[in-house]
Formats: C-alpha cells, structure tokens, sequence
C-alpha cells in the first residue's frame, strides 16, 4: 500500500522560508572586550599546560608506585594506590585537553549560527531511470535471463555451497549420547566433605546441619577428564533433619533413601544449574542464590517458590561396613537444569 | 597567507594528485552540525566504543585465554598457591602485577557500562523525538542492534576472568541454551564443546568478543554515521529552523573542537572514575569452581532486565510431551522474550509509519507531547523494563530494606501487567493537556499575574502575549489527520478492496491521533489576538460579552 493513503505532514516545502527568523546573533563578551578574550585565551592554555603536567605525573608514578600498596578511600573502600595515582594523572590529563577544546570553542571560536539548505536525499528521476537502464542493459547481456539452465543450476550450487561450513561444526564437541542422565556417584561411593576430603559418619552431622560433599573419586576423575565437568553435576549437599520432620521423601515405596534423617540431595539447582547453599533450617528450605527458587527439603525437595520447575534430585544413602556414608547408587534422574531429551 | 595555511595547501595539492581531497574537503568542513545536549548521548557511545577497543588491546597482551589448571604465585597473597585456570591467573596478574594493568581492565569494564548506557538513552531520545522516521529507519535498526550485539559483547567480556562471579554467569547461560526446544542440549555440547564447564569455552568466548563482535561492532558503528553524515542531523523546533534546512555549527572548527574535546571529556571522566571507583574485583570473588557460588550475584546492570524476567516466573512451568521437555519457564523469559522485544523494537518505525500513512521525509524533531500516543508507548516500555531491572537485583534490594525477596517477585509478576497500562495511560493524558496549554499560549498568551481592576469592580488578570521563540516552537507541531476506514462498498455495492486491512489501520490512526488537540489555525491566531486586543480597549463590553458567556459554558 504505497500509498495514496499518505497523509501530507510536511512543515515546509523545499525552499520555504520560516515564519519566524533565525534570532538576531548576541555578541559575547569575549567578543567585544578584549581583556576578557585574552582571560578566556590563559584559561584555555592553563588547562592544556596542565594536562601535560599531570602526563609527567603519570609516568612518574609509574616508576615510583608498586602495585601491592594499598589505601583505604573513605566510603570507597580499599583501593590499589598505584591504579589510584596512575588514573588521576592519566584521568586528568585527558580530561584538561576536553574542557580546554571546548572552551576554547565556546569562548574564542565563531559562534554565529549557519544556516544550511536541506536537499532531497534521492537520486534525481533521470538518475534512477538511467540506472535502470544500465542494469537492463547489463542483464541483457549476461543473458541472466534467457539462459534459465544457467540460472538455475547457479543458484542450486549457490544454496548448497554453505554446507559444508555447517557440517564443519559438527566436530565442535561430542554429542550428548546420555552424558547429562549420570553422574560418577555409584553404589558404595563414600561421601566426603567438599574442602577437607574427609569421609563422614553419621555422627559428624547433627541436626539443623548442612554440609556440601562430593565423591570421594572425584578428584581422581577431575585429573583424568582435565576438567571440572564431573563435579559440575557430582556435588551434593547433605542435610540432618528430626525423622519426624521428614514429610516425604523421593524413594519409592519400599525403599529408604536417608539414612537416620540424613538427606543427600543435589547441589546444582534445577533451574540453569546454579550450585545452592543457602539452608534455612526452621523451615528446612533452601534457597538458591540466582533466581531464589526454593525448595522444601523436608517435603522431597519440592519447589516451593520461584522459577525452577522441579524438585532437587535426591541421592539415596547409608553408610557402609566401616560406619561411613555412601550413595546407594546414583542419582535417579538427571540433575541440574532441564533438557529437551530429559522426558 | 600564513604559514599553516601555505603548508595546508601544499599537502592538499599533493595529495590531490591522487585522489579529490578538495572536493571532499570543500563538501565537508564547513557541514553543519546541529547542536544541542541530546546530540552529545550518542557521541559518549561511540567515544565508548572506541575506549573498550583501545583498553581491549592492551588487555590482548596479557591476557591468556585458557582454563588449563595451575597453580597461582602471583602477588595476590590470599590466593596463592590456589589452583586456577590460566584465564583467571592471567587476569589477577594484569591486575597485581602488570603495572597500570588494574587500570586499564577497570576502564575497559567503565567504559562498558557506559557504553550500554549511552546506547540506550541515547535511544529513548531518538524514540521519543520522532527521529527514526523516515529517512532513519535503517539507521534506526543498526542502532537497535548494536545494543542487542553489546550485550551479548559485554556478557563474553565480563565472562573471561573465569572468576567464582563470571562462572556463575556462565553457568546460567548454558542453562539457558539448554532449555531450547528440540537443539539445545546439542547446541550446549557444541558451544562448551562437550559438558558444563568443559574446557573449550574461554578460547572461544575469547574469539568471539575480541575479534568476531568488534568486528561486526566497528562495521555497524561505521554504517551508522555514514548514514548520519548523508541524512544530516536532525534539529530540534525553533526560530528559523524548518524541514528543509540545517541551522547549526560547522564541522570546522567549532564542531570539531567541541565533539573532540568532548572525547577526551568521556574518556578522562571514565578514567577517573576507574582509578576511584573499583568495578569487578575478579580477585575478592576466587576462582571458578562448579559448586560454589558468591551470594548475591548480580550480573552488569544491563542484563539485569533478562535476570528479572527469569527471577519472576512462578513455578512449574514445564511440560512433558511424548517424552520430551519444554522448559517454558527458561525458554520464554530467557530467549522469547528478548526475541520479542527486539523485534518491536527493531520494527518500531515501521510499524508506525504504516499508522501515520506518511511518506515524507522529516527533518525537524518532534516534540514528545505532540506524539501523545508514542511517547505513551515509550513510557509504557520504559517502565516494563524498569521493574524488570528491579526484580533482577530483587535480593539486593531485599536486603538492603528487609523486605522480603518473595514480596518484590510478587510484586513484579503482577506490577509487569498493571504498571505498564497506567503509565501509558497516564503519559498520554499528560502529553494532551500540555498541548492543550500550548493551544492556549499560543492564543492567549501567559498569565502575566498582573492584575487589573475594572471600573464596576470585576478583576481581570492581564495576558503577555509569547515569544516568538516559543511560538515557533509550539507552530512546530503537525496535526497528522486521523485516516477513516473507507465504506465497506462503494456506490456501485462492490466490496472496497482490503477493506479488512483498512479498517485495522482506521483504528490504529485513531488511537494514534484521535485525541489530538489541533494547532491554531492562523484565523484563529489572528482572531485572538484582535479579540486580546478589544478587551484591552473596551473592557466592560467585554466583561458584559463574558458575563453572559458563563452560562452557555455551564450548560455545556
Ligand atoms: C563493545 C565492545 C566491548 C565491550 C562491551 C567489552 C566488555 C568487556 C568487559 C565487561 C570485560 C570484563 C572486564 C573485567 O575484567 O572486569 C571485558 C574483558 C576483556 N575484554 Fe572487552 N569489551 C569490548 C571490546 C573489546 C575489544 C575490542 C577487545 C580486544 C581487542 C577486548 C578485550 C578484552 C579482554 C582481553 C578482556 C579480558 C581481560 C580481563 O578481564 O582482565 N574487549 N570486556
Ligand atoms: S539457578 Fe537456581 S533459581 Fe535460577
């Protein structure tokens, strides 16, 4: 619809003079005193000799200033001496030849407003009808038209010819295959406490507690893989709780996947993934920190705010001949974030 | 002639041997550039812009894109001897140990909030002044989308320390990609190069923000003032201003002098601020290690609206079909939404051009209140955006009132719905009733508070007629007719041809322009003053004329 429909919303045609005139020019008074011109000239030129003065700073902190002094800055807080002193005199200089230049153009340059023509952006009609033209011809003689077999097989080949460029990618990593359904926890892995390494027993927990753990292999297959992938989806947190205060639990009937009111339960929030420790025991929540999804961990770890869709993975455990907590096997599910092949 | 000069021309001549140096230089160096303080908006991007590219270098030189593990023994004391990826050592090293290197990383950080700010504000003023119209669609769109690619820009930035901050981030994001539909657990695997966090994805990200997106950056930044060069500047109402000319300043010198010196004026306050200010302290955050996480993380201010979308959904919003998942509660706010977004905003112009019916080229800015219904749109947007970006430090914010996070999210997910409507609601009457007030100005001129006592008593209050500077102004705006939707047949009964379409449009145009309130026209100028004029020489007939308009008007 293009467009006798348009409204004409013009102000003024080409040519139109105003109907009110640019107002008369207001001489400055750098203009018409000379004195204050010749103050406006020293003004000018202090700033831009101190520029260079605080250049010369800089590089003299630059020698004299190590890295590691630190000061405290007030309400800022603590801050890096040499980076404090490099960036004013560097700030400075830069900033004095600003304020200088445009002094300089405030006070001493013409300030007298020009009034400039507007011409139509296009191309004049002659113009786009030669070009026209000259395509035609162009056409005409590349026989682009004419030769359809030509046509078609160029663009054929045109279309095909990123392929490759796409299936080059392909090699950009592995497939998933089922990588995201498993992580290393197996049957019997012993449960150690993230920092320390150090095995746990029931004992060490008490109730209202939570302590984030992993495998105790993990390391060993952190090395191997030369990555961080393992404990990306491994990391658990064990929580204690009264069993009485336990309302439900992920284990099928006929199963227990605690171990004395000892849950195990992904760290890795199902929402994007983020690694949660935040435990607010009266209520036996926990929280994440990204997008506070919350889940109830006395309720089998359901949501109970927020945006994450589905309840934290459970590990199922107990403890092994020696007295120590191991996983039962691995997760169930998959854990972290959702995916399309997730089901 | 002076020296300067004779050297000038010598250079000139010779190097017009080889290409039209003259001709250029005579086109150009007195254009004329309009000036006001919303021009300067743009200008801090692009001085940005040009900071993040020179501090980027340096950062080139000693930053080392890996996340092979080692061990670090720079002079950070409190991390020594932790293990690391070689981004992260890298990076405390510029900060600890490359003299001037915690400079130039703060900076380059500075200049990038910067950068995203002026980017945006700098388009609410092209929004809201009617300067996309034609012919800056186009220039329109590459501004749109320069904002959309600094985002993501800034994002690869602020994620290659590798610090316990950035890592987080990234680990959002790759939850994210995964929550597309039918690709995405194909398209994580391939971006990390096999599982979260891999060690694939730093050499790339690294790729892709100092060389991919720069480049794409640069050629986008050039376009743009390509384009602004060849459209002239637009120029706001005013005396001697009209559609078909520019009134300004030339390019040489005073132009020149003040857009220079505006330069050093952004970078020297973005250095300044970045030797007091800290932003970013990578090493008070430690390194990446996939199950810790900082509280409180918040990522820069500019992806704080995506944040706040994600951080409102409630729960549960998932299916299961045949099988497969769909994380609506990712998918949509994380990329839907961003989709949908920029696509309004993109096609903005577009769409209103299409409204307005209008093919004309425009020059002159538009006054905001005399585009009721745009300006409406824009406050509407602004403030959808506005709790979003409350809601994605909605912890923050909890903490700093204790008031409890749960509350602002719910906040949020209803003011998302209500808030908006009310602002436009609200703008839009607003803008009507200050061009009502125009209308009155310009007819009656202003209340001076002066007041008059007429022989029988009455009190009249005396009106100064208006500037012309302000009349000009206020003359400036253009009544755009409201379009009818044609008869659904004509005389002959045949059926109008897209009349669906124009019917759509007719209520369009109206809820654009119908409740415009009409410029004077010149008879009813003249008319008003000639009657200002009589009042002042007849007073009691006029107080009698008045007196017996009182209760026509009360029936009204
Ligand atoms: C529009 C453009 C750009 C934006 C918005 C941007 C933004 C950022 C941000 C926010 C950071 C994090 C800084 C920090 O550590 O706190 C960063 C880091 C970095 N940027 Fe840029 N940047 C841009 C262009 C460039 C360019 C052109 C280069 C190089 C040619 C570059 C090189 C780097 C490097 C090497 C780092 C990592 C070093 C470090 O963080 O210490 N950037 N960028
Ligand atoms: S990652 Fe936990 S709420 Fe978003």
């Amino acid at each position: 619809m293009s467009d006798n429909h348009g409204t004409d919303v013009s102000v003024a045609e080409h040519g139109d003079t105003p109907e009110f005139p640019l107002p008369p020019h207001h001489h400055r008074i750098t203009d018409t005193d000379p004195k204050a011109a010749k103050r406006a000239e020293r003004q000018v030129a202090a700033m831009f000799g101190l520029s260079a003065l605080c250049t010369i700073g800089f590089v003299v902190a630059y020698v004299a200033i190590p890295t590691d002094t630190f000061i405290a800055l007030g309400p800022i807080g603590i801050v890096q001496l040499s980076n404090l002193v490099l960036g004013l005199t560097f700030g400075l200089a830069i900033l004095l030849i600003g304020l200088g230049a445009i002094q300089w153009a405030k006070k001493l340059m013409a300030d007298e407003e020009i009034i400039g023509e507007r011409h139509p952006l296009g191309s004049p009609k002659e113009d786009q009808d030669a070009a026209l033209a000259e395509f035609q011809t162009g056409l005409a003689e590349s026989g682009f038209v004419e030769r359809k077999i030509v046509r078609r097989t160029l663009i054929g080949a045109l279309a095909l010819f990123p392929i490759p460029l796409i299936v080059v990618l392909k090699d950009m990593g592995p497939l998933p295959v089922d990588s995201l359904n498993h992580t290393i926890w197996r049957k019997g892995s012993r449960i150690v406490v993230d920092v320390t390494g150090k095995p746990l027993r029931p004992e060490d927990l008490a109730i209202g507690t939570l302590v984030s753990a992993s495998p105790e292999d993990l390391d060993k297959i952190q090395e191997l893989e030369g990555n961080q992938n393992a404990r990306a989806k491994a990391s658990i947190i064990l929580v204690r709780m009264r069993p009485s205060d336990i309302k439900s639990q992920q284990s099928p009937e006929g199963q227990t996947w605690d171990y004395q009111g000892i849950l195990a339960f992904s760290k890795i929030c199902t929402h994007v993934g983020c690694p949660i420790a935040l435990y607010q025991q009266r209520q036996h929540s926990l929280l994440c920190p990204c997008h506070q999804s919350t889940f109830d961990l006395a309720d089998g770890g359901k949501v109970i705010f927020g945006p994450a869709a589905r309840h934290m993975p459970q590990l199922p455990i107990t403890i092994d001949s020696e007295g120590y907590l191991v996983a039962q096997s691995d997760f169930q599910e998959p854990v972290g974030p959702s995916f399309w092949e997730r089901g | 002639m002076s020296l300067i000069v004779k050297e000038a021309g010598k250079a000139i001549s010779r190097a017009d041997e080889r290409a039209p140096i003259s001709s250029l230089a005579k086109a150009n160096l007195r254009k004329i550039f309009p000036d006001h303080w919303s021009f300067m908006l743009g200008e801090i991007a692009l001085y940005s812009f040009i900071i993040l590219l020179l501090t980027g270098v340096y950062l080139t030189i000693w930053f080392k894109p890996s996340m092979i593990e080692v061990p670090y023994h720079g002079s950070y004391a409190p991390l020594d001897g932790i293990p690391m990826s070689e981004a992260y050592a890298s990076a405390l090293n510029i900060s600890f140990d490359v003299r001037g290197g915690l400079l130039i990383r703060q900076i380059h950080h500075w200049a990038a909030l910067f950068f995203m700010a002026a980017m945006i504000v700098h388009m609410f003023r092209i929004f809201f002044t009617g300067a996309f119209r034609k012919p800056r669609e186009l220039n329109w769109v590459i501004g749109g989308s320069m904002i959309m690619i600094g985002l993501l820009e800034g994002f690869a930035g602020y994620s290659l320390p590798d610090d316990l901050l950035s890592g987080v981030g990234v680990r959002i994001v790759a939850g994210i990609i995964e929550s597309i539909p039918v690709v995405g657990t194909y398209l994580m695997f391939f971006i990390f190069g096999g599982q979260f966090p891999g060690s694939d994805f730093i050499p790339r990200l690294y790729t892709f923000h100092v060389l991919l997106v720069p480049g794409i950056l640069l050629a986008l930044v050039g376009l743009h003032l390509v384009l602004i060069f060849y459209h002239k500047h637009t120029q706001y109402p005013g005396p001697g201003r009209t559609n078909t000319n520019v009134v300004g300043y030339p390019l040489f010198p005073v132009y020149t002098a003040k857009a220079g010196g505006f330069f050093f004026v952004v970078f020297g306050v973005t250095v300044l601020i970045a030797s007091i200010v800290t932003i970013n302290p990578i090493w008070a955050y430690g390194p990446y290690v996939p199950d810790q996480v900082t509280a409180g993380s918040q990522p820069d201010w500019y992806i704080g609206f995506l944040d706040g979308m994600l951080r409102a959904i409630p729960p549960g919003w998932e299916t299961v079909i045949w099988g497969h998942t769909i994380s609506w509660n990712i998918f949509v706010p994380g990329l839907v939404m961003p989709g949908v977004l920029f696509t309004l905003l993109l096609g903005y112009p577009f769409i209103e051009a299409w409204v307005t019916g209008d093919t004309r080229e425009h020059h002159l800015l538009d006054r905001p209140r005399n585009a009721p219904t745009r300006t409406a749109l824009g406050v509407m947007a602004i403030t959808f955006y506005g709790i979003l970006v409350l809601n994605g430090a909605n912890d923050i914010i909890a903490q700093m009132t204790s008031i409890p996070f749960n509350y602002i999210t719910w906040f949020t997910r209803v003011g998302i719905v209500v808030f908006p409507p009310l602002a436009f609601v609200a703008t839009r009457r607003f803008c009507l009733g200050l061009q009502r007030r125009d209308r009155d100005l310009l007819l009656h001129g202003r209340e001076s508070g002066q007041v008059l006592r007429l022989p029988h008593g009455e009190f009249i209050e005396i009106h100064t007629p208006i500037s012309d500077t302000e009349k000009a102004v206020i003359l400036s705006k253009v009544d755009v007719p409201v379009i009818e939707a044609p008869p659904a047949t004509d005389e002959n009964g045949v059926v109008t041809p897209g009349l669906k379409g124009r019917r759509r449009r007719a209520k369009w145009s109206r809820f654009y322009f119908g409740d415009n309130v009409a410029k004077p026209s010149a008879a009813e100028i003249e008319a008003a003053a000639h009657h200002a004029h009589e009042e002042h020489d007849h007073e009691v007939e006029e107080l009698t004329e008045g007196g017996k308009d009182i209760p026509a008007r009360l029936t009204d």
